[in-house]
């Protein structure tokens, strides 16, 4: 029993050890844009790059346009698997694991050949770029709100309104909505820590996005870089970690699923 | 239940219209029957969406890799994927896909373990699965960048092994830029994702089971080859299939890690895409083709090795 517990701590220490050793040497790396002393000009020269600030608010713009149109469609939907049609339940789950079976690289090739000749020519409107990000969101933001509908009891909620009068208008807005507050701002984190550093779309769409932006940096800087990564790396911590702190009282389940390779 | 599936994904964009069953005319349904049938329609927004914008596409990919230049009928792309170069490409992304597979299933699993049967201090455990939501988000360019910094030629590690302890890492023949440090660097996603997927299943080996067969005066040894591994070993497979998929598929971080200049199946399709090599679209269509297809058998396995683990972990 003892050297179980030895054996556990090991396997924690390597674990830690091999998360954040990068992490510190990133850290480490940044500070060194100046020669011979350690500074924050690499995170200065970052923020002073106009085209830093411009390819972020693009991505941070296709991020909220993606969590309002993935909200709008998936929110609706779900509810209405559960409420109506929990036959569909199955049939949408084989859709949550279809963005896995279509990876970024290949959605971005198929949208390219699909969208890029009349009558459908939408290669060049930033409208397909949203909609390629909707499908790659679409897991996540469905899986945490079904997570949420799961934990509440929709269908005694939604009699108990309606047999006071509350009319479909009023059940989704003062009802399930309020309800659903921790799963629709994990679903919201989640896809804005995925959207605004995402590289396949916005690179093969050739979009002035921050993904491909950090990209060339990469190419061209040694320091700044390292900075960004830093950068991105709190961003990403600051959104998970708001998720957790939403779902802690609830399921931990619901949000935790990562999103793994990009 | 899997034909309803079934028929969702042959005729998707039909998903949400009513069965075969609910098409007879409206004079012989019974009402509930046409309630449901109009339910079904609910979905429509939906479906149509996913049919628009991932279903079409992809069977546009299929599609493509099947035809010349020209649109014409052709064996000629898939014939193409045989060629030495296509097929070491295809060799090299189940290399590293498989390998770092391992390594993180292997120590996901380890450090799983240890933080929720081992014995550790409850505060650990949700500390490592808040930091491992953090650190499976954490791939693409940044994490590319991360390890340029700590492994790359003038990277941190470098340095201080050539400091300390006088070893020139990329003399030993070390390079981040190939097969090992892709492998360090996915690794560094595989290892969370692991720890998310395997805790659940973990969770569910009940603590009776071992207080059970040590009652009955089984060893260790013997838990683990009668009750433990049989019960973990599904779940363990279906993840390591998962996390197989996840790096066959992912593209940004050895983009960024290798400026494209490495043999990858992703890697080799981007450049299609964007037109950077000799450019043949159809030979593109079939690399992706290809490539969905060991995505499918992959998430085919995996939903089959999950039906199985799911009698134990509920």
């Amino acid at each position: 029993m003892k050297q179980r517990k030895g054996l556990s701590w090991l396997w924690f220490a390597l674990g830690m050890v091999y998360f954040f050793l990068p992490l510190a040497a990133t850290f480490l790396f940044s500070l060194r844009g100046k020669r011979d002393v350690l500074s924050f000009v690499a995170y200065k020269n970052v923020f002073v790059d106009p085209i830093f600030l411009r390819t972020f608010s693009f991505s941070l713009e296709m991020a909220i346009l993606t969590v309002v149109a993935g909200l709008a469609l998936i929110v609706p939907t779900a509810i209405w698997i559960h409420l109506k049609v929990p036959k569909a339940k199955p049939v949408i789950e084989i859709f949550t694991l279809l963005p896995f079976v279509i990876p970024p690289i290949i959605l971005a090739f198929g949208l390219i050949r699909t969208y890029s000749r009349p009558p459908l020519a939408l290669v060049s409107s930033p409208a397909l770029l949203v909609a390629g990000y909707v499908i790659v969101a679409f897991p996540y933001i469905y899986r945490s709100v079904d997570a949420g509908l799961r934990a509440m009891d929709l269908r005694g909620l939604s009699e108990a309104a309606q047999s006071l009068g509350a009319g479909w208008i009023h059940l989704l807005f003062l009802v399930v909505l309020p309800n659903l507050r921790a799963a629709l701002l994990s679903a919201t984190f989640l896809t804005l820590a995925i959207v605004i550093g995402e590289l396949t779309l916005a690179n093969l769409l050739a979009w002035p996005a921050f993904g491909p932006y950090m990209a060339l940096m990469g190419r061209n800087r040694a320091y700044e870089p390292a900075a960004l990564a830093v950068m991105s790396f709190g961003l990403t911590w600051g959104a998970i970690g708001l998720i957790q702190a939403l779902t802690r009282s609830g399921r931990d389940k619901s949000a935790g699923l990562g999103t793994g390779a990009r | 239940m899997t034909a309803q599936a079934e028929r969702a994904n042959s005729t998707p964009g039909r998903a949400g219209a009513p069965g075969p069953g609910d098409l007879a005319p409206p004079s012989q349904m019974s009402p509930r029957r046409k309630k449901a049938g109009l339910a079904w329609l609910g979905l429509l927004p939906f479906f149509g969406f996913a049919f628009l914008f991932m279903l079409l596409p992809a069977s546009s990919i299929v599609i493509g890799s099947f035809q010349t230049e020209s649109g014409a009928f052709t064996f000629d792309n898939l014939i193409h994927l045989l060629k030495p170069s296509i097929l070491d490409s295809y060799l090299v992304t189940i290399k590293v896909s498989a390998t770092t597979a391992v390594l993180g299933g292997v120590l996901g699993f380890l450090i799983a373990y240890a933080i929720s049967l081992g014995g550790l201090p409850k505060g650990l455990r949700s500390f490592m699965s808040t930091f491992s939501g953090v650190a499976s988000n954490f791939a693409g360019v940044p994490l590319a960048f991360a390890f340029i910094a700590t492994l790359g030629r003038v990277g941190l590690i470098t340095v201080l092994l050539r400091t300390f302890l006088g070893i020139e890492l990329y003399d030993t023949g070390f390079n981040l830029y190939s097969f090992w440090g892709l492998t360090l660097t996915y690794t560094y996603f595989q290892i969370p994702l692991m720890i998310l997927i395997i805790l659940p299943a973990l969770d569910g080996m009940k603590k009776e089971w071992r207080e059970a067969s040590e009652n009955l005066g089984a060893t260790s040894f013997q838990y683990w080859t009668r009750v433990g591994i049989p019960v973990l070993l599904p779940s363990f497979l279906a993840a390591f299939i998962l996390l197989f998929g996840n790096a066959f598929g992912a593209y940004a971080t050895a983009y960024a890690l290798t400026g494209g200049l490495i043999n990858l199946v992703p890697i080799l399709i981007g450049a299609q895409v964007k037109g950077n090599v000799l450019h043949d679209p159809n030979l593109g269509y079939a690399l992706a083709f290809g490539m969905v297809l060991v995505m499918t058998a992959s998430i085919l396995a995996y939903s089959w090795l999950q039906k199985i683990s799911s009698r134990w972990v509920k």
